[in-house]
């Protein structure tokens, strides 16, 4: 039992350090910050690295995720007669919960370990430490552009997943199960409020921090080898999965 | 065992880089043991040693990657403890680091490679930043390659973008991590004759890490021998050759056993094979 306890203590003591840390890293990413967006450049570049390129898998699993809302939400419905209910319910859940939560997780996967692998092997390939000795630094040069490019696109992304979301609801609803379309609309938009917008935003915008902070933090901190790489890309998906769920909770819980 | 002594005839003023009583040790083991060096200024100083005797970790110190234990590193007059990370940074701009893998950015081509101190560092026209870059590609023969990604290129052609990269900001100091290795015999001819030219030409002084000996022996003006975190020798590449040191003598002529054991340390060798029930450390995969 002591032993059991001394583990859980050393442990818990062990996260809040690594915690800490990546306090402290993100205290540095902003101290940098205003001279980086000096450098619109490198930040423009990685917008598209970590949001154009991600485009493709956000607006199909956002059309599938839409869709398959729309049949379950008909057929709950359906059950109590309120089908034309179907895109405001859909919408809100959408805007509030999945939108930024799945986008999250699928930039994680994605966005995320493309950064956290690219910082990883420029580690174990010294190109980090060659930057070094051109008198570059590399969290200046390489890791808060990957990561202001991360901040910014995780918003746009939300927003894109939602309206494409939107867009399945409403191919299920109105096309193939024939909810008149004037419904759907007026009960969506007397449904959805400013507020439930800025919801869904702000989670996207912190979701986008953490994310972001989370692949960066990794990818330069990584074993300079194809282990340590391979575990950083590992940990960037299982910490901001569980950072974004977790984060989710506590926002949800805020703002209600 | 006590230090060879500096070479010979040089004063204080010439030495570019001057390492005092320096000691290192990682976790317990201890790399370096109070080494004394000196680099002169305008000259090729080999480094040389058996591998795993701390050669890189005595390039990272001097350029300041990581902080000795005890003792003085002084590059062109600045003490290295006292320098904070601005001072660090402005002294590193004096010199240009050739890594043992080219350490070349991946995602730029090899033009923009070479360019990279220049954009981070000045505020050049680019026409002036063009004209710089295809010189120094030109002097390491690769400005037919500018366009080229560091993928695409062998090792040899990857070094000499590394090096025309290293040189792109003119420094005083060209500090060269195992040049050699891995090269074919076309390619190691080519960047030993860089290194030689560049040092001449150019009036720098040029730090060269190695254990290619007779390659270094050709080029080198001042050599030092380390071994167990030590200078066992130093002097003139001849002297060296000279030396009747035994450690000298199995590194310079490259045996295989001697004072530095080919054996890595290990338990008597019949007992480990007759023991019984050691526990198998295979694991299976």
């Amino acid at each position: 039992m002591i032993t059991l306890l001394r583990e859980l203590w050393r442990s818990t003591r062990e996260a809040l350090v690594q915690l800490g840390r990546v306090f402290l890293f993100f205290l540095q990413l902003l101290a940098f910050t205003p001279a980086a967006l000096m450098r619109m450049r490198l930040i423009v570049h990685q917008i598209f690295n970590a949001g154009a390129l991600s485009l493709v898998i956000i607006m199909t699993c956002g059309l599938f995720v839409g869709m398959v809302l729309g049949l379950l939400g008909y057929d709950l419905l359906s059950r109590v007669g309120s089908e034309e209910v179907l895109g405001a319910g859909a919408a809100l859940a959408l805007t509030k919960q999945l939108g930024p939560v799945m986008t999250a997780l699928l930039f994680a996967g994605r966005a995320g370990t493309a950064l956290a692998s690219e910082i990883g092997l420029m580690r174990a390939t010294d190109q980090l430490s060659a930057m070094q000795m051109m008198a570059v630094d590399p969290v200046r040069r390489v890791v808060l552009p990957r990561f202001l490019g991360g901040v910014v696109a995780m918003p746009c992304l939300t927003a894109i997943f939602i309206s494409i979301g939107i867009f399945g609801v409403q191919l299920v609803g109105i096309q193939q199960v024939g909810i008149d379309s004037g419904s759907f609309w007026s009960q969506m938009r007397s449904a959805v409020e400013l507020d439930d917008i800025r919801e869904g935003m702000v989670k996207g915008c912190v979701f986008g921090v953490a994310c972001s902070l989370i692949a960066v933090y990794e990818g330069y901190n990584s074993l300079p080898t194809a282990e340590g790489v391979g575990r950083a890309t590992t940990r960037t998906v299982v910490i901001s999965s569980v950072a974004t769920l977790l984060l989710n909770f506590m926002l949800t819980a805020f703002m209600l | 065992m006590s230090d060879a002594p500096a070479p010979v005839g040089v004063g204080e003023s010439g030495n570019l880089v001057e390492i005092r009583d320096l000691y290192y040790s990682v976790g317990r083991r201890p790399v370096f043991s109070g080494l004394n060096i000196n680099m002169r200024r305008g000259r090729i100083t080999a480094i040389m040693g058996p591998s795993g005797t701390g050669k890189t970790t005595l390039l990272r110190l001097m350029t300041g990657q990581i902080r000795p234990d005890r003792g003085t590193i002084i590059v062109d007059g600045l003490d290295l403890a006292g320098l904070n990370r601005a001072g660090l940074y402005g002294l590193r701009r004096r010199m240009g680091m050739l890594f043992q893998n080219g350490a070349l950015l991946t995602d730029l081509d090899v033009f923009e490679n070479v360019a990279f101190p220049l954009r981070e560092h000045t505020d050049l026209p680019e026409r002036l930043i063009r004209h710089i870059v295809l010189t120094k590609l030109h002097a390491v023969g690769l400005r037919g390659a500018a366009q080229m990604y560091p993928a695409e290129l062998s090792g040899g052609m990857a070094r000499r973008v590394a090096l025309a990269r290293a040189m792109v900001m003119d420094p005083d100091i060209l500090i060269y991590d195992e040049p050699f290795a891995g090269l074919d015999p076309i390619s190691l001819g080519v960047i030993l004759r860089l290194i030689r030219q560049m040092n001449d030409a150019l009036g720098i002084t040029s730090i060269v890490v190695s254990h290619d000996v007779q390659e270094l022996s050709t080029i080198a003006d001042d050599s030092y021998l380390l071994s167990e975190g030590r200078v066992v020798a130093s002097g003139s590449p001849e002297e060296l050759h000279a030396n009747t040191s035994e450690v000298v003598r199995q590194f310079m002529n490259g045996m295989a056993d001697g004072p530095v054991p080919f054996h890595f340390p290990a338990p008597d060798y019949s007992a480990q094979l007759l023991a019984r029930g050691e526990r198998r450390r295979r694991r299976r995969i």
